[in-house]
C-alpha cells in the first residue's frame, strides 16, 4: 500500500511520543482499541488552570495511519480548551492525513481516544472539587 | 547493495537465466514455436519432443514415471483438478473429504466448493508446531471417505509434514492421497517411489521457473482416475485440455533440472542463511518462530515480535521485501489464519513476518535484515502502549479492552 507523504512524516518522526503522570488530577487518559484487533491507542492531555491543555502525549499500536492519526492529534489539542478539542473529528484527522478509505478506522480511533481522555480528565476534576 | 533486497522466495521466485534463455528458444519464427500437438509436420514433432524433454525432468525431480506428469497452469489449477477430478470420479464411493485448517486457499475453496455440491469435509487442526500427524488422519478416516488432501511444507510457516507416514496410513485405507507440493518440489527429497502419494500438485516459479505453469503428477500404479475440469482437445491424456504451451513447459522442465542437480547443495546455503537470520534475532526480549524448528524447509522463517503490529513493522521495513501475517487492510483486521490455527493469540499473528531465503540471497542480505528488524522493533515498542504495560507487569489478556 503507498502511504501519503503526511503519514509517512509522523510515522518516520512521530511527535509527542510519550506518557504523563497518570496520578496527576490534571493529566486525562484515553484508552482505545483492543490487540486482537491490530490496533491500540493511548492518548494522554494534561490541561492547566483555565482548562487548556497544555501537554499531549501519545503510544501507539499499530498501523502506520494509526500512529500518524495519533502523532497529528497530539499536534493539534495542544493550546486548545477541552471544549475546543471535543469538536476534532475523525473526518479532520483522515483528510489532513490523505488516508485511504481502508484506513478510516484509524481516525475514527484518534477521535474516541481523544475523547476518552477528555472525559477522564473532567471526571478527575469533578471528583476532585 | 540493491534495495529492496528480496526475501520473500515463498511468494514467487526471480527466473532463473538459465530458464530464461532456454524458454526464449521457443517463441519465434527461427525457434521451436510449433504446437506440440500439430502431428503432420516437423515444427510439432519438435516441439512435442521439448515438451517430452521437459515432462521427463520434472518426473525425474520426484522419481516417478513422466506419464504421470499432466501440464497444468500452475499448483493452484492442479490442486482443483486434484480435489474436484477425485472427488466427482469416485463420488459413488464416498462423499467424505479429509484436509486440513492450514492448507492454502487453492484446496480449501476447492474443499468450500465440494461442499456446496454436497460433499462433507473434515479439516484438521495441526498441532502447536503446525503438523499434522498419521493418528489424526487415521481418526478423521470414515467408511465414506474418498480423498486426504494435505500440504507437503506449509506456504507461511515451512513445516513439513510426514508424507510418507500419512501415505500409509491412506494406503492401507484405500483412500486417495493428494499432496500439495508447490513450496517443495526443488527443495525437499520427493520420491513417489517411495511416498504412497496418489496425486501431487507442482509449480514452476517458486522455483526460479516462469509463472503461469505447473503440474500434476496422477499416479498410475496403482491406477489413480481423475474427472478432467477443462474439456477440449483432449490433450493430457484426455486430463486437462488446451494447447500446451511450449516455452512454459520447457523453462518449467529446466527449473526442475537445475533444481535436481543443485537442490542439495542449494538447501545447505540456505538453511545456513536461515540460522544466520535466527541467531541474529532470537535474543530480541519476547519473540516467537511460529512453526515447528526441525521439521521446517530450509529457506522458511516466520518470527513473531511480541507487542508490535505487524504492518507498521513492514512499514519500517521498506528496504526488505517480505510478508506479514497481519492483513491489517480492511476494516475487520484479520491476522492469518494459519497462525491462529497453530493457537497463536490474535496480537501475535498481528505481529508476524515472514522471511524466506532463496537462491540469489546472500550473507550480507541477511545481515543487513537482522540490523533493520531489530531497529525496526526497538523503534516500534518505543511506540507501542502495550510494550509499556508489559514492562509495567500489566497481564494483558486481564484487561478489558474496548473493542472496535
Amino acid at each position: 500500500m503507498a502511504y501519503s507523504e503526511k503519514v509517512l512524516d509522523h510515522y518516520e518522526n512521530p511527535r509527542n511520543v510519550g506518557r504523563l503522570d497518570d496520578d496527576d488530577a490534571n493529566v486525562g487518559t484515553g484508552m482505545v482499541g483492543a490487540p486482537a484487533c491490530g490496533d491500540v491507542m493511548r492518548l494522554q492531555i494534561r490541561v492547566d488552570g483555565d482548562g487548556v491543555i497544555e501537554d499531549a502525549k501519545f503510544k501507539t499500536y499499530g498501523c502506520g495511519s494509526a500512529i500518524a492519526s495519533s502523532s497529528l492529534l497530539t499536534e493539534w489539542v495542544k493550546g486548545r480548551s477541552l471544549d475546543d478539542a471535543t469538536r476534532i473529528r475523525n473526518k479532520d484527522i483522515a483528510d489532513e492525513l490523505g488516508l485511504p478509505p481502508v484506513k478510516i478506522h484509524c481516525s475514527v480511533l484518534a477521535e474516541d481516544a481523544i475523547k476518552a481522555a477528555i472525559a477522564d480528565v473532567r471526571k478527575k476534576q469533578e471528583q476532585a472539587e | 547493495m540493491q534495495y529492496p533486497i528480496y526475501l520473500d522466495y515463498a511468494a514467487t521466485t526471480p527466473v532463473d537465466p538459465r530458464v530464461a534463455s532456454a524458454m526464449a528458444e521457443c517463441l519465434t519464427i527461427e525457434a521451436n514455436f510449433g504446437n506440440p500437438a500439430s502431428r503432420s509436420h516437423q515444427f510439432g514433432w519438435k516441439a512435442e519432443e521439448a515438451v517430452e524433454n521437459a515432462r521427463r525432468n520434472v518426473a525425474d525431480l520426484v522419481n516417478c514415471d513422466p506419464r504421470e506428469i499432466v501440464w497444468t497452469s500452475g499448483a493452484t489449477e492442479a490442486d482443483n483438478l486434484a480435489l474436484k477430478g477425485a472427488a466427482h470420479f469416485y463420488r459413488r464411493k464416498g462423499r467424505h473429504i479429509v484436509t486440513s485448517r492450514i492448507e492454502h486457499k487453492a484446496v480449501l475453496d476447492s474443499c468450500r466448493q465440494l461442499e456446496r455440491e454436497g460433499y462433507e469435509v473434515t479439516y484438521l487442526d495441526p498441532d502447536s508446531n503446525g503438523l499434522i500427524s498419521p493418528q489424526a488422519v487415521e481418526q478423521a478416516l470414515r467408511p465414506d471417505t474418498i480423498l486426504v488432501s494435505l500440504m507437503h511444507v506449509n506456504n507461511e510457516i515451512g513445516v513439513i509434514n510426514d508424507i510418507e507416514a500419512i501415505g500409509e496410513v491412506t494406503r492401507r485405507r484405500k483412500v486417495v492421497f493428494h499432496v500439495d507440493a508447490a513450496q517443495s518440489a526443488g527443495k525437499l527429497e520427493i520420491d513417489l517411489e517411495r511416498m504412497q502419494v496418489d496425486l501431487m500438485s507442482f509449480t514452476a516459479h517458486k522455483i526460479y521457473g516462469p509463472k503461469g505453469i505447473g503440474a500434476l503428477y496422477v499416479r498410475r500404479k496403482p491406477r489413480v482416475r481423475i474427472e478432467p475440469q477443462i474439456h477440449g482437445g483432449g490433450h493430457e491424456r484426455g486430463m486437462r485440455s488446451g494447447t500446451l504451451a511450449t516455452h512454459q513447459i520447457v523453462g518449467m522442465g529446466e527449473a526442475y533440472r537445475i533444481a535436481r542437480e543443485e537442490m542439495h547443495e542449494e538447501a545447505r546455503r540456505t538453511l545456513a542463511l536461515r540460522e544466520q537470520l535466527l541467531r541474529g534475532l532470537e535474543d530480541v526480549e519476547e519473540v516467537y518462530v511460529n512453526g515447528d524448528l526441525t521439521r521446517r524447509a530450509p529457506g522458511n522463517l516466520n518470527i513473531s515480535f511480541n507487542f508490535v503490529e505487524g504492518e507498521s513493522l513492514m512499514m519500517a521495513l521498506r528496504e526488505l521485501a517480505l510478508s506479514s501475517g497481519s492483513a491489517c487492510t480492511s476494516a475487520s483486521l484479520e491476522p492469518s489464519y494459519v497462525l491462529r490455527a497453530l493457537g497463536r493469540n490474535d496480537e501475535l499473528a498481528h505481529s508476524s513476518l515472514r522471511i524466506s531465503i532463496g537462491r540469489f540471497t546472500t550473507a550480507e542480505d541477511i545481515d543487513y535484515a537482522i540490523e533493520r528488524i531489530r531497529h525496526a522493533v526497538a523503534k516500534l515498542r518505543e511506540l507501542s502502549p502495550l510494550w509499556d504495560m508489559y514492562k509495567d507487569g500489566v497481564d494483558l489478556d486481564q484487561v478489558q479492552w474496548a473493542a472496535h
